[in-house]
């Protein structure tokens, strides 16, 4: 590794994508506007739960400007199908998980706030949103059940009937007795009783889409802002519309962010791509960001019970978790999987913990479903162990550091008790590196120069794993997974040497063109400046999975090199000939195929050349053209990780609290872009600390209303909220992938928040605070330090 | 009703509906998509722009409330040769910006924020761009964007 050319792995080179979202020429889809379109308008429902007795939409439809309104009723009659969950979780019984229909419009029951009842298709926007006010709904209003922890109680109401108790699954993982056992014997146990807070993702660019039906080639084009446009098309064509998968193309244009939450295939899109052959008419919706609130996935809503057994010299004995995780009204694309396969297989994190159990109750309640946000599983699980090991190191009496030291895996490749097995890490390295950046000598001077100035100062700890580049699809196909996790790359080698590289991985805002650019210049010899990169195009691009879990660069990366190789050997055979030489003596160095041990070469460009102009070529033997697709599945996951150091300062008077120092020491294997990853790490962060003080999704537990169903609610991290941070990166290069990387998109979330909460533990444990809840906002923090004091 | 103003230099004529806001003027007659909606309860700053050389959020302004006046928008901020203006210039070279969505609010923000101060502290920089949302770079790029901008380091 290392750049040989300007611009190659390892350098910076400033982005690609940055000249046109800088002067305004970017092209997100709510930019895109097609002749003829006509606008959509979804009206909610605004109760938690209720049956829908009856829609009267004849005035609405009389209204001016209105083209067409539908209702759950006609989907029926059009036998369109409801949103699938794509992954299957198997209840501790040995039964499936229970799976409810998820109508894309309500069907005689609206299931949350939110709900999508109607819509309406206008002229203009502005239309079919007066028009909607003219619906007539009568609703039959039905308690509802919010609150995780307490909605499989009996009694409570029932969100489906086929899920008693509101319980989709009930769902073991580990050797329970074996902990048992474990715990039995312990020296000491520690026990920890939180939630993890309900989150919304908030990508500023709120959902959008643009559908259009072609009559002249009976096909449909669906312009959307999503992370993953042939997921979207699969499970649109195959499990809802019914429509045959080649006559829709599905275009995931620039996107203003995503976070986890656009990579779910959502009910409006698929509402407007069935009604645009209804109407005949372009269709566009946009969602305003009060309905992104009450529509958009949301994430983590824990809550969970943990328990840490160690012997007398703090080493890790066993761990036992119960978590009841709540899922929301319906199963979204990947919700199932979020609480069980993505958090419990994590409770190892960094070290030899021998047993592990893990119960999660999966939950349905009347709220916006749940599912993967940025980190998705792994900022829960990392939360878990982390404020468990902290918690048991102060009530031990041993170092932070110490006891993490003690119990830190260091032989690899390491198989946990949890069903993962880490390749490489060394997790002292970055441990060493974060004590150092921080400067942990000098951290009793500074909390005793804050202590003059009134302020508690605090420091906490976060050594966190994530498994990452998800994911060998027989694993994952073992383990539930309706679909296959692979990826796919196709590098088209243009006559005058240019590149072009399709990749099914999609950038809304990792910097892909920049980075796969890198790697491709680096590896053919060219010049960055020649490779253009494509991604987000059912269109144009081979079929591919897209980007979560961080995975676009370990897995798609890897797609695109094996493309390359293909390039290579072919290039080779291409040189030969022109070399008049044996295919076997021919190798490629710095953009020139050579004659080992010779001074006869041809560049890169003069095979691309000939093969596009096969006038001197073996045709015989050899098709022309330089065009090569490789699809790539993983072997294991990669396993990122990292030490986090966090300081906080509280002002024990109004309780609130401000980050003033955090150092975040990753290992994301090789780095392509330096400067990208930090970029990465900083977002990361910033969303844990957001997490960790600021944001909650509050609904209220008995009406089941959104009580922050807006910015002046749900506290978003503003720039005067966080620090500027200090990141560094150790590197073991991931060993199953021949970039040796192992993706950085998550970690700073995924570290953050205990180490956030255990500095503020840290800072108020003179006081006697054992424990304080995220989001710990200054009333909180206030809080907990008068009930100790009281 | 008769709206006229100038927009990016240039004289603008139109007639609209009184219920428009500035932003969908911009976006939907003028085209000028570079100027973008991500709330809609004035917050989160992606939709500012320039009005007579002040920072405004212009989805909390109708059109029509622009009469007269001199708007600058993200497409109209760089040289008329296409060199972009030092704080686009300093965005890309800090990575200031990933998916882009909240930059042009940003970037506008932060020139009118130099404007009136052009030699902000690092504080002063987080409390001049609190009305901006950015979800992707914790602010830390773009912070050193405006300070690489201001000449601070």
């Amino acid at each position: 590794m290392g750049a040989n050319i300007p611009n190659g792995i390892g350098a910076s080179p400033r982005r690609k994508e940055d000249q046109r979202f800088l002067t305004g020429a970017g092209n997100y889809t709510d930019d895109i506007n097609i002749q003829g379109q006509t606008y959509a308008y979804f009206l909610r429902s605004p109760h938690a739960h209720a049956a829908i007795k009856k829609i009267d939409t004849r005035a609405a439809a009389a209204a001016p400007g209105v083209v067409a309104i539908f209702t759950g009723a006609d989907l029926a009659e059009a036998k369109v199908g409801g949103l699938p969950c794509g992954w299957l979780i198997t209840d501790v019984s040995g039964q499936p998980m229970k799976e409810p229909p998820h109508p894309l419009l309500a069907q005689g029951k609206a299931n949350h706030v939110g709900d999508q009842v109607a819509v309406v298709i206008a002229e203009t926007y502005l239309q079919a949103k007066d028009a909607a006010e003219l619906i007539e709904v009568d609703y039959g209003v039905l308690d509802a059940v919010a609150d995780v922890a307490t909605a499989t109680q009996s009694g409570k109401p029932q969100v489906h009937d086929i899920a008693p108790n509101n319980v989709c699954y009930v769902w073991g993982h580990g050797d329970k007795a074996a902990v048992d056992k474990a715990f039995a014997g312990a020296a000491h146990v520690t026990t920890l009783e939180f939630r993890n807070n309900r989150l919304i993702p908030n990508a500023i660019e709120p959902r959008a889409a643009v559908a259009q039906y072609s009559r002249s080639e009976d096909a449909y084009t669906l312009h959307v802002a999503n992370q993953n446009p042939h997921v979207e098309r699969l499970l649109m064509t195959a499990f809802v519309l019914g429509l045959p998968e080649h006559k829709v193309r599905v275009i995931a244009p620039d996107v203003g962010g995503g976070f986890g939450s656009k990579i779910f295939l959502y009910a409006e899109e698929t509402v407007i791509t069935w009604a645009s052959k209804r109407v005949n008419r372009p269709i566009k919706w946009t969602c305003e960001r009060s309905e992104s609130f009450m529509s958009d996935a949301h994430g983590r809503d824990h809550a969970t019970k943990a328990e840490l057994a160690l012997d007398k010299d703090g080493k890790f004995l066993a761990m036992r978790v119960h978590t009841k995780a709540n899922l929301g009204a319906y199963l979204s694309t990947f919700a199932s999987s979020v609480p069980t396969i993505l958090y419990a297989t994590l409770l190892a994190g960094q070290y030899t913990t021998p047993a592990i159990y893990a119960e999660v109750t999966g939950v349905f309640t009347n709220t916006v479903p749940v599912d993967a946000y940025r980190g998705a599983g792994r900022p829960e699980a990392t939360f878990v162990v982390e404020r468990l090991v902290s918690k048991a190191a102060l009530e031990m009496g041993i170092d932070q550091a110490e006891i993490r030291r003690r119990n830190f895996i260091k032989t690899f490749p390491y198989a946990t008790p949890v069903g993962l097995t880490y390749d490489t890490g060394n997790y002292e390295a970055t441990l060493a590196a974060a004590l150092k950046i921080a400067d942990v000598a000098g951290f009793p001077a500074r909390r005793e120069e804050a202590k003059k100035r009134g302020k508690l100062r605090g420091i906490g700890y976060s050594c966190y794993i994530e498994a990452c580049g998800l994911a060998p699809s027989n694993i994952a196909g073992a383990l539930g997974a309706r679909a296959g996790l692979f990826e796919a790359g196709e590098v088209r080698v243009h006559p005058t040497g240019s590149v072009t590289v399709f990749t099914g991985s999609h950038s809304h805002g990792q910097g892909h063109e920049t980075t796969f650019a890198q790697v491709v210049a680096e590896r053919l010899g060219i010049p960055f400046e020649s490779v253009d990169v494509v991604h987000g195009d059912t269109g144009r691009i081979p079929f591919g999975m897209g980007t979560y879990g961080s995975r676009s660069l370990a897995v798609g990366g890897t797609a695109i090199m094996k493309a390359i190789d293909k390039v290579v050997a072919k290039g080779k055979k291409i040189a030969a000939h022109l070399l008049e030489a044996s295919d076997s003596d021919i190798v490629f160095e710095n953009g020139n195929f050579k004659v080992a041990g010779t001074d006869k070469q041809v560049a890169f460009g003069q095979v691309a050349f000939a093969a596009y102009v096969p006038h001197n070529y073996p045709l015989d033997k050899l098709e022309p053209g330089l065009n090569e697709t490789a699809f790539y599945d993983p072997t294991n996951f990669t396993y990122p990780a990292g030490s986090h150091i966090c300081e906080v300062e509280v002002d024990p008077e109004t309780g609130v609290t401000r980050v003033v120092n955090y150092v975040a020491s990753d290992d994301f294997g090789n780095v392509i872009n330096p400067m990208i990853v930090e970029g990465q790490v900083h977002g990361g962060l910033a969303q844990g600390i957001g997490q960790a003080l600021l944001e909650q999704a509050v609904y209220d537990a008995e009406s089941g209303q959104l009580l922050t169903g807006s910015y002046t609610d749900y506290a978003m991290p503003r720039a005067d909220d966080v620090p500027s941070f200090k990141v560094d990166t150790q590197v073991t290069p991931c060993t199953h992938n021949p970039l040796g990387v192992k993706g950085c998109g998550e970690a700073g979330a995924i570290g953050s928040p205990p180490a956030v909460i255990s500095a503020i533990i840290d800072a108020l444990k003179d006081l006697g605070v054992k424990e304080v809840s995220m989001p710990a906002t200054p009333y909180r923090v206030w809080q907990a330090i008068r009930s100790a004091r009281a | 009703m008769k709206l006229s103003l100038k927009v990016n230099g240039k004289a603008v004529e139109a007639d609209v509906d009184p219920r428009t806001l500035l932003v969908q003027f911009l976006r939907d007659h003028l085209h000028l998509t570079g100027t973008h909606v991500g709330c809609d309860t004035g917050q989160c700053g992606a939709c500012t722009i320039h009005l007579d050389g002040r920072a405004v959020k212009s989805c909390n302004l109708l059109a029509l409330q622009a009469q007269g006046t001199e708007v600058t928008t993200i497409e109209g901020l760089a040289a008329p040769n296409g060199d972009m203006h030092p704080m686009q210039a300093a965005f890309k070279e800090c990575h200031g910006l990933q998916c882009g969505f909240c930059t042009p609010g940003m970037v506008m923000s932060a020139t009118a924020l130099l404007k009136d101060n052009p030699k902000p502290t690092e504080e002063q920089i987080r409390a001049g761009l609190d009305g901006n949302f950015c979800r992707c770079t914790g602010y830390h790029n773009i912070v050193k964007a405006v300070q690489t901008c201001a000449g601070g380091r």
